[in-house]
């Protein structure tokens, strides 16, 4: 263990912004892209069902 | 083998492939991600030039490998797709265009941060930083083409020559720009000008590396389950999935009241 | 042979006939080389280096513009179909296009560019050079803007579309293009670079009417 205190680790010896600026703009971009994939596969699956729900009652009715 | 492989060219049979697979790179996306960070911030020893700030390099280095790495596969998964006319091909393409975008925007974001403490300025026109600059136009233009274009063989068509074209341009790119730097004495600096660094600033790196590499992979592969939803949802096989089947009987039920 | 010849005469025919077309991109040129030093200022030890960029990107700016009519028009009104089905290989007719363009869009921007070049008083030698260059460098452009022009052809937003694709791989023809011009100027001499867009052109003319014949074919059968 390199660091004295957690006081020391959030500091990077001074280069805290700009370390920190880093690591957590690429968490918060994966984070986001996550969520998207995520959105995305939910969208496509009500969308296929809305389709499929929409198909059947057409059918049904015709 | 080969038969194998043939097999898994169908969207149908790569599917349920693609769904078994994603949470295995997910998890040893997970388990590198902690070891490379453990090993980077907790062990690795302070930096003799740049102090600590040369920590963004366990990010800095990994996503523009990767930008890189993936637009390689876009351009291999564009020729298997040219050549065989297989649709899986330009499903996958366009599965992995975002994930290199969003790294290459990291890139050029993280060197920023880098170089502002280095070398006092948010931007410098090195050639490593301008190509990846260059690289992420290329992938914008990619993510604009396939999705400007309605028809989706079309679009996987032209997105697999824009690929193909743009991997076969990126060396040509590099090296213009590469001279283009040398000839223009700015900064003088290159962003892995290694004073031969230390053993476990590197292992860290490399770690890094392979953990991002993990993550675009499982990203990949889920996102490429869903395009496949979109594209063949006209199936039956569609139709007759699980998840599927179920949000059916969820809507039915609710919406019965005709 | 013949072929090739007729459809560059025809090209050339057509646009000729729609002078304004023209005119427009090579007018585009003249105002770009115009508007950098009103946002610059006039102070001419500035100019002088700064020239060979704005020149060599006012010409690239201006060669794109006229990419997107490169197989709209023949798209169209049916055109393009026939040459595709013709049993002349569609590389070659291609080919006979782009060389058409070139002549249109960029043939005048080389014959401009050395009285532009005066505005920025660069010497004899280095409006010699920027000549030479944008001679070289104008067909990649042309080449390389047809596989765009291709790609894009009948997509919503096209032209905007084109542009964005274009515009990176245009890059080394740029640097090696103005970098010619800087280095005549510096005294190093522009014989390194160009001979680099010489072989640009060389590979490009090889590449890009095949890659441009297989992205058409696929706007043509969706």
């Amino acid at each position: 263990m390199i660091w004295n205190s957690w006081n020391d680790f959030l500091a990077m010896g001074g280069y805290g912004l700009y370390v920190w600026g880093s690591f957590g703009v690429t968490v918060l971009c994966m984070a986001l892209e996550i969520l998207w994939v995520k959105n995305a596969r939910a969208q496509a699956l009500s969308q296929i069902t809305n389709e499929l729900v929409a198909e059947t009652n057409s059918k049904e009715w015709s | 083998m080969i038969h194998k492989l043939f097999f898994y060219a169908s969207p149908q049979n790569f599917y349920p492939l693609a769904g078994k697979l994603w949470p295995f790179f997910a998890a040893l996306a997970t388990a590198l991600t902690v070891w490379g960070l453990w090993l980077g911030m907790f062990v690795a020893p302070t930096d003799f030039q740049q102090g600590e700030g040369y920590r963004i390099i366990f990010v800095h280095v990994p996503v523009s490998w990767m930008s890189m790495v993936i637009y390689l596969a876009m351009a291999f998964w564009a020729l298997l797709g040219l050549t065989f006319n297989t649709r899986l091909s330009g499903m996958m393409t366009q599965a992995l265009a975002p994930t290199g975008a969003i790294f290459a925007f990291l890139s050029l974001w993280t060197g920023a941060l880098w170089g502002k403490p280095m070398w006092g300025a948010w931007w410098v026109w090195d050639a490593r930083l301008t190509s990846e600059l260059i690289l992420f136009f290329l992938y914008l233009g990619h993510i604009a083409l396939t999705s400007a274009i309605d028809d989706p063989r079309r679009a996987d068509k032209a997105g697999g020559i824009l690929a193909l074209v743009g991997a076969l341009n990126v060396p040509v790119i590099y090296f213009s720009v590469k001279w283009w730097n040398t000839l223009h004495q700015g900064a003088s600096v290159s962003l892995t000008k290694g004073s031969s660094m230390a053993q476990v600033m590197l292992e860290a790196m490399l770690i890094m590396g392979v953990a991002f590499w993990m993550y675009a992979v499982a990203l990949a592969l889920y996102r490429v389950r869903s395009i496949i939803l979109i594209r063949e949802r006209h199936t039956q096989w569609v139709a007759d999935l699980p998840e599927v089947r179920a949000q059916t009987m969820k809507n039915a039920a609710g919406g019965a009241n005709v | 042979m013949s072929a090739f010849v007729a459809i560059v005469k025809r090209d050339l025919t057509l646009a000729l006939r729609r002078k304004n077309e023209v005119i427009t991109s090579v007018f585009f040129f003249v105002v770009v080389a115009a508007l950098f030093p009103l946002g610059i200022g006039p102070e001419m030890n500035t100019l002088r280096l700064v020239a060979p960029g704005i020149l060599w990107v006012g010409a690239l700016l201006a060669s794109m513009l006229s990419l997107g009519r490169m197989f709209a028009t023949d798209y169209a009104d049916g055109t393009l179909e026939q040459m595709a089905l013709s049993p002349n290989s569609l590389s070659w007719l291609v080919a006979a296009k782009i060389l058409a363009h070139w002549l249109l869009s960029g043939l005048p921007l080389v014959l401009l560019a050395p009285i532009l070049g005066l505005q920025f008083d660069l010497s004899t030698n280095a409006l010699w050079v920027l000549t030479l260059s944008l001679l070289l460098g104008t067909p990649v452009l042309s080449l390389i803007g047809a596989v765009g022009a291709a790609l894009t052809l009948g997509v919503r937003g096209g032209d905007v579309l084109l542009s964005l694709l274009v515009l990176p791989l245009y890059v080394p023809a740029l640097v090696f293009g103005a970098g010619a011009v800087q280095a005549e100027i510096s005294g190093l001499g522009a014989s390194a670079h160009l001979s680099v867009l010489a072989a640009l052109v060389l590979v490009a003319a090889v590449f890009s009417p095949w890659a441009s014949a297989a992205s058409l074919r696929i706007a043509l059968e969706s």
